[in-house]
């Protein structure tokens, strides 16, 4: 006998049959950030401070907002040829719709990079083209609407501008920056959300995102050595903002705060000491991340300014950079038309191995992996990769390293060295086409939790099948985003692999001359085969 | 023909319809993606579904399935259902729907068997019962656990913000676990003799 269908449960599983102009965007607990304070945006002189919400039905806008939004637009579209030409050139092709990795986590339609774009093309075409102009909806043209607003909140704040979708597209339109401009037209109507606004405006004030000030960040630092001088019995005297240095070490505060970026900050002051270095950390470029970068250009601009800033100011050579992300990203696309060039430093040459980086010859600034990596190649380095022999590691490839400045190698070389197991994810999942961690561009938030396990499944199922495949129990990354964000992704969706940066893994298995037996890896644990012994030492 | 015979029969034809019903959930646009099950890694949403609900559905139809088995089969799907936008009865409605696709899809052999396999379509369709309650506990946990992110995001913040604030001490082993390790000083209440040494 069969069930008559009106006695089952009734469940509307229907998604809504409309055009997407019509689908309002849901701003419901949890599916949005929240926005910035008062307080930061005063602080930084930007527009329309206000109290407001995203579920007001009012978000308080100026009166003449369409104005603003118009004139901005325009400006932007006169300085920014790019912009211009990703307004006007996309076919719709649909190369880029399944590259996101939100589209393919959420299967929202506006999630497609090509459809996020649109957002803001119908705008542009209203505005500006005849065509829109005259046949309005037809041409794929609307008019500039607070509830078109409200979508941009919603839909540039669901994008990580992580430039997955720019590696498939013919024309190679950017989406990154498409979001970029969106976002800073919101900022012309103080829209903008706390986890970017706090940052930058901590950073504007002391050097970093967490606003830790200069004494605490000393203090943070001397505790690395402290555990450092556990672990291996030798102590490391960092110096601060020491004029005359020949190279600025500058990383993401990340590192300094946050585990386990931690371990990764202490391998490279062990790293350094091996090596005997003539560096510097400055309590004041103290930040090597720039949220500016998900703000504005000018902003972008005043913060990436900060490090050469005071590059110029303790005389240094060059600058080595850590593990970052969008860090990299800046000083790769836009630091040497922004605040380049550099010419008051020197073409980075490691003091150690003599090899001139000519790849940063005008930003003078190092990425850490490349400087390790030749270190290791020169073999400069005593290491002991049977430190590392518990994990089975695999890499992560940052979206702005590897999309924005093309390590790839490095990164892979240094494990290599420094690991006996090392396991790569599946082809189309790494390297230039890695999948995004779900959480950049300031999405890094608790409140859209479930936003960033949607955006983060792609990536998390390549490392469930290395997982299941290989055994791999650790996921290595050079980006202190990641380290933050992919620890409660793993435990999600891949329970049992845990995240390192590349410098924890160097540092553990790094032998620095005169140091004392290990027992304890850097997180303070037992090492393989060396369980218990660590308390046979005094202290 | 026993009931566990014809689901062998139309085992790839009831997956496929069922299959089909978890991607209607989903907007039109997605449906091309979801439903390409060519590269697992550029579509884990379609791949995970489609090897979650064969393996559940070949467990139905073995004798003495454990509900463990069945979890672990059933959790990476419901594990992703649990944080797309779905309410808790959306995102397992597709468990449900398996008895409806069995029926209709058996429609015509049923027809003939005259009410003779009622008793097995009935256990059958226990069996799903089960499934959606194993459903329900992967959702939960999968909630749990998202909340208790966020939950230990706060704790975090708010124990660091005391910290900060040079109010919390150790507490000498009182010999009880009822007293949390980190109290507040003087109770909390007493902030004139916070000093910046700490103790």
């Amino acid at each position: 006998m069969t069930i008559p269908r009106e006695e089952m449960l009734k469940i509307d599983n229907t998604p809504p049959r409309k055009s997407w102009m019509e689908v309002p965007p849901d701003f419901s607990k949890g599916k949005f950030c929240y926005p910035s304070q008062i307080k930061a945006l005063e602080y930084l002189k930007m527009p329309n401070p206000r109290e407001w919400s995203p579920t007001d039905e009012d978000w308080k806008l100026p009166p003449n907002w369409q104005e603003i939004i118009h004139k901005g637009f325009k400006e932007r579209l006169d300085k920014y040829r790019s912009l211009k030409v990703f307004m006007d050139v996309c076919v719709r092709c649909g190369a880029c719709a399944d590259k996101c990795h939100f589209f393919i986590g959420t299967g929202d339609p506006k999630n497609m990079p090509v459809l996020r774009a649109e957002l803001l093309r119908s705008i542009y075409r209203n505005d500006f083209t005849l065509a829109g102009k005259i046949l309005g909806k037809l041409a794929g043209a609307r008019k500039l609407t607070t509830d078109v607003i409200k979508e941009w909140f919603s839909y540039f704040y669901q994008c990580t501008e992580c430039r997955r979708c720019s590696v498939f597209c013919p024309y190679g339109i950017d989406t990154a920056e498409i979001t970029m401009m969106a976002r800073e037209l919101l900022h012309l109507l103080g829209i903008s959300i706390h986890w970017i606004m706090d940052p930058v405006s901590n950073c504007t004030r002391t050097g970093n995102h967490l606003g830790i000030q200069p004494q605490n960040f000393k203090e943070i630092i001397e505790f690395f050595c402290d555990d450092i001088e556990e672990i291996t019995g030798k102590r490391i005297e960092p110096s601060f903002n020491r004029k005359g240095a020949e190279i600025l070490f500058v990383t993401p505060s990340g590192d300094a705060f946050a585990d386990p970026g931690t371990y990764s900050f202490m391998g490279y002051l062990m790293l350094f000491e091996a090596i005997g270095l003539d560096y510097t950390l400055s309590t004041y470029a103290s930040e090597g991340g720039n949220f500016g970068l998900f703000t504005s250009s000018d902003m972008m601009k005043k913060l990436n300014a900060k490090m050469y800033h005071e590059a110029k100011r303790l005389g240094v050579k060059y600058i080595i950079g850590g593990e970052c992300g969008h860090m990299w990203r800046v000083i790769n696309q836009y630091m040497d038309t922004m605040n380049g060039p550099a010419d008051f430093l020197e073409v980075p040459k490691s003091p150690i191995t003599g090899t001139v980086f000519e790849n940063a010859k005008s930003t003078k600034m190092v990425h850490i992996a490349e400087f390790t990596a030749d270190l290791i190649k020169h073999n400069k380095l005593k290491l002991d990769p049977s430190r590392n022999d518990h994990l089975k590691v695999t890499f992560h490839d940052s979206c702005n390293p590897s999309r924005a400045m093309g390590l790839l190698e490095e990164p892979r070389y240094v494990i290599k060295n420094v690991c006996n197991h090392f396991y790569d994810m599946p082809a189309n999942t790494i390297r230039e086409n890695t999948f995004c961690c779900g959480s950049g561009s300031g999405l890094n938030t608790e409140e859209i939790m479930e936003l960033r396990l949607r955006g983060g499944l792609p990536r998390a199922n390549a490392v469930k099948h290395v997982h299941e495949t290989f055994g791999v129990n650790m996921l290595a990354c050079v980006c202190a985003i990641d380290r933050a964000v992919l620890p409660p992704l793993m435990n999600y969706w891949v329970p049992g692999v845990s995240v390192t940066g590349l410098h924890e893994l160097v540092g553990n298995a790094l032998i620095l001359d005169g140091e004392i037996e290990r027992t304890l890896n850097l997180r303070m644990e037992d090492l393989p085969g060396a369980e218990g012994e660590g308390n046979d030492d005094d202290e | 023909m026993s009931l566990v015979k014809l689901l062998e029969k139309y085992r790839s034809r009831i997956i496929d319809e069922w299959f089909q019903i978890i991607i209607a959930t989903y907007p039109p646009e997605a449906k091309k993606l979801f439903s390409n099950l060519k590269d697992s890694f550029n579509n884990p949403v379609g791949s995970t579904a489609i090897k979650s609900m064969t393996e559940v559905f070949d467990l139905l139809l073995k004798d003495g399935d454990s509900p463990d088995t069945l979890k672990k089969s059933l959790d990476p799907l419901v594990r992703i259902r649990a944080v797309q936008e779905f309410t808790p009865s959306q995102a397992l409605h597709f468990i449900v729907e398996l008895k409806r696709v069995v029926r209709d899809s058996l429609e015509r052999e049923l027809k003939e068997a005259g009410g003779s396999l009622q008793e097995e379509v009935g256990a059958f369709e226990s069996q799903i019962d089960t499934l959606l309650l194993i459903g329900f506990d992967i959702y939960m946990g999968c909630r749990e656990q998202i909340y208790s992110y966020k939950a230990n995001h706060v704790k975090e913040r708010t124990l660091n913000l005391l910290k900060k604030a040079n109010v919390l001490c150790e507490v000498p082993d009182v010999g009880t676990e009822i007293i949390p390790h980190n109290v507040y000083k003087n109770g909390g209440f007493d902030n004139t003799k916070t000093s910046n040494k700490g103790d």
